[in-house]
């Protein structure tokens, strides 16, 4: 019996279905909570590559709710990308896995989206989907959006359809703040509510089912939903999707840049290709000078004035216990020089 | 009598200052969000949030949140 006969035998979907479903490389944005969901659904129904990735390490409050992890992975310190290709190999061997740990920006974006055929949002920010959007509308590859927190989550498929409007069409401005599952908690229903509506647009998308691009919410809390009809709400002035799109959250800078992990009291700091630290050499340089040194393949983890730092392989570090960007560089000067 | 609209498929009782869609929001502490509104399966532009709410109003309000 074929791993996938219940699937095939919904009719909707079919050996046919199946055989396209096989066919789909897909790139899951984030490995936190939406993206775990996603994943071990899209991998659980058999597509033929997945990519994840990740910037962040497990974190004991990330257990409740991001499903595919258990307590060895935060006692190991594992970059949660690696821990999600692990666990997604063990689930399905028929699917070609790639876990990368990286932070998604302007520079790298595009590179690592290329070659698969759609995203999955399990981003946490609002600055990242922007940036997925308009990597999608350059790369011509749908983006299943969903976000969550609380016991309310929304979800919104773009470039699915003709003419639809894109997620800069309907933000037109960035928020400077947003809510985040660190400033007002999340529970794990709504996580598992949000990405299987993303999964099922995602498979309906794939076997060639109808899709019409609508932009959803639920609270499973106070039990209120809505579903909107959001066609009119395209933009020919769009800079990201109309005739001439400049793409502007595509654009890039050549300096380190820094950003406040919003509600994280964590500072990330993320270095240029051509100006990255080498692990091995920058843990035994400051063997001396910090406590509770960790050295792994991913990252250096250490405590040095009170403040828990972690440098990632990508060139990033995330200084945790504070929120100053200025102080931030001083404590990573502090180290690097 | 007070206002009874829909609102995200629930009853709701609209309290005797509230007018407008904006006043509203405000009621609802959604007035510094990123939202989209729909009154009566219209999508409301911003300029149109003093838009009066009458009595069986259909209205529907998504947020975006950061979280995921």
């Amino acid at each position: 019996m074929s791993k996938y006969s219940r699937q095939e035998l919904f009719t909707p979907i079919g050996a046919d279905g199946q055989l396209r479903i096989r066919g789909a490389k897909v790139f899951v944005l984030g490995a936190g909570a939406l993206g775990s969901s996603g994943a071990e659904m899209l991998v659980r129904a058999g597509v033929g590559e997945l990519t994840i990735v990740d910037r962040d390490i497990l974190e004991w409050s990330n257990l409740h709710r991001q499903q595919l992890y258990a307590e060895q992975d935060v006692v190991e310190q594992l970059p949660k990308a690696a821990a999600a290709e692990r666990r997604l190999r063990q689930i399905n061997s028929d699917v070609k896995i790639r876990g990368v740990v990286a932070d998604v920006t302007p520079e790298n974006v595009l590179e690592l989206f290329e070659g698969h055929d759609m995203v999955l949002d399990g981003t946490d920010n609002i600055e990242t989907r922007l940036l997925a959007n308009d990597a999608c509308l350059q790369l011509n590859i749908p983006f299943f959006m969903g976000a969550c927190v609380g016991s309310y989550g929304l979800t919104f498929p773009i470039g699915v359809a003709e003419e639809q409007p894109c997620l800069h069409c309907l933000l037109e401005v960035l928020p400077p703040q947003s809510l985040t599952c660190d400033t007002v908690g999340v529970i794990s229903p709504i996580v598992v509510t949000t990405a299987a509506r993303q999964v099922a647009q995602l498979l309906k998308y794939v076997t060639g089912a109808e899709l019409d691009p609508r932009l959803e919410s639920t609270d499973l809390w106070t039990d209120e939903r809505a579903s909107m009809e959001v066609k009119n709400m395209k933009k020919s002035s769009c800079p990201s999707c109309s005739a001439q799109p400049s793409h502007p959250f595509l654009s890039a800078s050549e300096v380190v840049r820094t950003a406040v992990l919003c509600g994280r009291d964590t500072v990330q700091l993320t270095w240029p290709k051509n100006r990255q630290v080498e692990l091995a050499p920058f843990a035994d340089s400051i063997r001396e000078t910090v406590s509770n040194l960790l050295h792994n393949p991913y990252l250096v983890s250490c405590e040095y004035n009170d403040h828990r730092l972690v440098l990632f392989r990508d060139g990033r570090m995330l200084i945790h216990g504070t929120k100053d960007i200025t102080e931030a560089r001083k404590i990573a000067a502090g180290l690097l020089g | 009598m007070g206002k009874t609209i829909d609102l995200n498929g629930k009853s709701y009782s609209v309290v005797p200052e509230v007018e407008t869609v904006q006043q509203l929001l405000e009621h609802l502490e959604l007035g510094n969000r990123i939202l989209i509104v729909e009154k009566n399966k219209e999508i409301l532009q911003k300029d149109s949030y003093d838009a009066p709410i009458m009595d069986r109003d259909q209205i529907e309000i998504i947020h975006f949140v950061g979280g995921g």
